[in-house]
């Protein structure tokens, strides 16, 4: 029998590549970053296969703080809380906000921007009342497990959700003429609507701002870690280095109030 | 069994749920109808007739449930113009109708196999005998060949029910709030395993259930045949009993 | 027409490599499955066939579940919930260790454990298919319980069972585009990311179904040749 539990143990280990993770809650020097990686400007995969955006220059910016080395690892947004909680990286920098709900489960630093969020829609509806009583019966998109799916969820009860997989594709079936609106991030949306696939659409109504801002996200026994994320945050934004970031990506500072 | 979790989402799930049998019985009902002209032009038709029903069912059978159905939502979203034009975007724009439409013609191309399949299982002998006695080809589908296949075709039509329940499940990607999409939706939020286990307490509730009637259904209609059932009539293996109207049944996805 | 020859090109502008490294993942991923499914398949079969009551229950319970459950739902399930387990079991154990889920693995886990479903079916009616003469004999022989499966069994149940593991594996084959959900990188994740990247979905969806039917088309060929070289020895000539 004891053959088998060894062949076992060998194909865990071999199937989940177990990561030497002892010395890791004394010394935070290697920090892996979860992020999505479909959230331009602020994650997103350029035409090298290469992560970038606001997120991940934050991110380098605040281990460079640290002293650390920082990898990042891609996951796909439905996933990428439990993926934390299962040890396949040590933080979130993927535009999360902070809410209640993902507090039962983990922990988040302090906010490192937090920006309003507005409706999209085709120019041609020439929509101008957002509320729930002038969209009753419209169909309404937004990204699943956000913010915004669950604003639209608590207060939009009269219309017709459909949730997605990333921004990016709701984005495209509005572009396609399946949705009558789309709720996301102000600055998110600015950035698609520049492309060329948006020339159908533009904002409508005014900007709604709720949740608690944008923020880190960190299992809730690595707490030293969110005070050290605490810690850089403040002295990236006392010395220059956010200004710096955030002008590389935006006219206005997106750190909000 | 966590209750509170229970009354959020349970109604909502109870409503995919919903869904998820308005699609499948839909799709089954004009895949159904669908695959009646499939099969006559591979049982009927000439060459050419053969070869578009035949191509038909190998696109059909022979890519991923999943490709086709992203072939029609996205694709009509393409030709949206063109849809405008002739008044379809309406149908086309709505997930759960393209669901419907890619569901449709992937279980037709599965029905059409099985139905030609056991067709052709029917003995020469029986075809003969029917024309020495004179009958047209219309009568002789309707009164001598169609009842014999469809008893050789219960079984693997059972296959197909339950197999289209669980192919179902691939239309929650598309936007479609079936019982799949409304789980995803509910971990999404809650992140709490159990919303599967109620999920997956759900679908086998559904096969379960069809098998166990089609069993019985398939019991009771052949009960006039011998003790061996419906599969064993065609007597030495054919060429019909290789493709799969097997225990293993029709796979598909 | 150029634009539709640039888009489908190898090299950087083209997508033609991104979406055969794609296939390449597909049948890595289904040649990967395919050895599990046959094993825990034929061990199912096992079970069913037993005159343990217990055992006989655990396999069809087995079957029931992993036949029954929407592969999607199964995949969603492992790719959540196996890390859950491991990590839980780890932590029993006492081992610090953190846990990195991997998606193929997931994959792999989860096709096989649905595959195996089906191919336990397929071994079963294989079974009932051997006479129990053939048993008998191998008995008188001498030949003991794992000896005649092994020798005499196995090689006529192969025979029997390929047309259905043909379907099995044809099957795997398509599947294998569920994982494109959990982000794995196979063909259809291609060209869902082609899709992304150039707004054209009906050519690359169409594209990519060829290349699903040349995969399933080939495999088909291929099974049908073995197929035919099985079945050799047992041909009677016409009466």
């Amino acid at each position: 029998m004891s053959t088998l539990k060894a062949i076992v143990v060998a194909a865990l280990a071999i199937a989940f590549s177990i990561g030497g993770a002892a010395a890791q809650s004394e010394k935070w020097n290697k920090i892996r970053i979860g992020t999505e990686g479909e959230y331009p400007p602020f994650n997103f995969i350029d035409s090298n296969k290469q992560i970038q955006g606001f997120d991940i220059d934050i991110a380098k910016a605040l281990c460079a703080k640290l002293k650390a080395e920082c990898t990042f690892v891609a996951q796909d947004w439905d996933g990428i809380i439990p993926a934390l909680v299962a040890g396949k990286y040590d933080a979130i920098v993927a535009s999360m906000s902070i809410t209640e709900e993902r507090k039962k489960r983990i922990d988040f630093t302090d906010k490192y921007y937090h920006t309003p969020a507005v409706f999209v829609a085709p120019t041609k509806a020439g929509l101008k009342d957002v509320s729930p009583a002038a969209l009753k019966g419209k169909t309404l998109g937004a990204q699943s497990s956000t913010i915004h799916s669950g604003y639209l969820e608590d207060n939009y009860k009269g219309s017709t959700l459909k949730f997605y997989k990333s921004q990016d594709e709701a984005n495209a079936d509005l572009a396609a003429g399946r949705l009558d609106a789309v709720l996301a991030d102000k600055v998110a949306l600015n950035d698609w609507l520049k492309k060329p696939d948006a020339k159908c659409c533009a904002i409508a109504g005014p900007d709604l701002t709720y949740g608690g801002g944008v923020g880190i996200g960190l299992r809730k026994e690595d707490q030293d870690l969110k005070g050290l994320f605490n810690k850089a945050i403040k002295e990236i934004l006392a010395d220059g280095t956010y200004k710096k970031i955030n002008d590389k990506y935006f006219t206005f500072s997106i750190y909000g109030p | 069994m966590n209750l509170e979790l229970l009354e959020r989402y349970g109604p909502r799930m109870l409503d995919g749920l919903s869904v998820t049998a308005m699609l499948v019985v839909a799709s089954l009902f004009f895949g159904a109808l669908f695959s009646l002209p499939v099969v006559l032009a591979r049982v009927e038709g000439g060459r050419f007739l053969r070869a578009i029903a035949g191509a038909y069912i190998q696109f059909f059978r022979g890519t991923p449930i999943l490709a086709q159905l992203f072939l029609v939502y996205y694709g009509a979203g393409q030709f949206r113009v063109g849809l405008e034009e002739a008044g379809l975007w309406w149908l086309f724009r709505d997930a759960w109708f393209c669901a419907l439409l890619a569901f449709t013609l992937n279980t037709a191309a599965y029905q059409a196999q099985i139905l030609s399949g056991a067709i052709a299982n029917v003995p020469r002998g029986q075809w003969e005998a029917a024309r020495s006695l004179g009958l047209h080809t219309p009568a002789i589908y309707w009164r001598v060949v169609l009842p014999q296949a469809l008893m050789v075709a219960l079984r693997p039509y059972g296959n197909e029910v339950v197999l289209m329940i669980k192919a179902s499940a691939v239309a929650s990607v598309v936007t479609v709030f079936d019982l799949m999409g409304v789980t995803r939706l509910a971990f999404s939020r809650s992140f709490d395993f159990e919303v599967y286990f109620w999920a997956a307490g759900l679908y086998l509730l559904l096969t379960e259930g069809v098998r166990l009637v089609w069993g019985a259904m398939e019991r009771r209609l052949t009960r006039h045949l011998a003790p061996a059932g419906a599969r064993e009539m065609g007597g030495a293996p054919t060429a019909a009993a290789r493709t799969p109207v097997t225990a293993a049944g029709e796979g598909r996805r | 027409m150029g634009d539709v020859i640039g888009l489908l090109a190898f090299g950087s502008a083209g997508w033609s490599d991104e979406l055969l490294a794609g296939a390449a993942v597909t049948i890595a991923l289904a040649l990967a499955t395919l050895p599990f499914s046959l094993g825990l398949g034929l061990a199912v079969a096992l079970l069913k066939r037993s005159d343990r009551k217990l055992s006989a229950a655990v396999g069809h319970a087995y079957t029931t579940v992993f036949r029954g459950l929407p592969e999607l739902l199964t995949l969603l399930m492992i790719y959540y919930g196996a890390p859950l387990v491991v990590q839980a079991i780890l932590k029993a154990v006492g081992v610090g260790a953190r846990v990195e889920p991997n998606a193929f693995f997931a994959g792999v886990l989860a096709l096989s454990l649905v595959s195996a479903a089906f191919t336990s079916e397929v071994f079963l009616s294989a079974f009932n298919g051997i006479s129990r003469g053939q048993w008998e004999g191998a008995y008188a022989l001498g030949l003991n319980r794992r000896r005649t499966l092994g020798l005499v069994i196995l090689p006529q149940l192969v025979r029997l069972s390929l047309p259905g593991l043909s379907n099995s594996w044809l099957v795997l084959l398509k599947d294998t585009s569920l994982v494109s959900i959990i982000a794995l990188e196979d063909l259809l994740r291609a060209t869902n990311l082609a899709v992304g990247a150039t707004k054209q979905p009906f050519l690359f969806y169409t594209s990519a179904c060829c290349l699903y039917l040349m995969m399933t088309g080939a495999s088909a060929l291929v099974l049908r040749r073995i197929e035919t070289r099985a079945e050799r020895p047992y041909i009677r000539s016409p009466a």
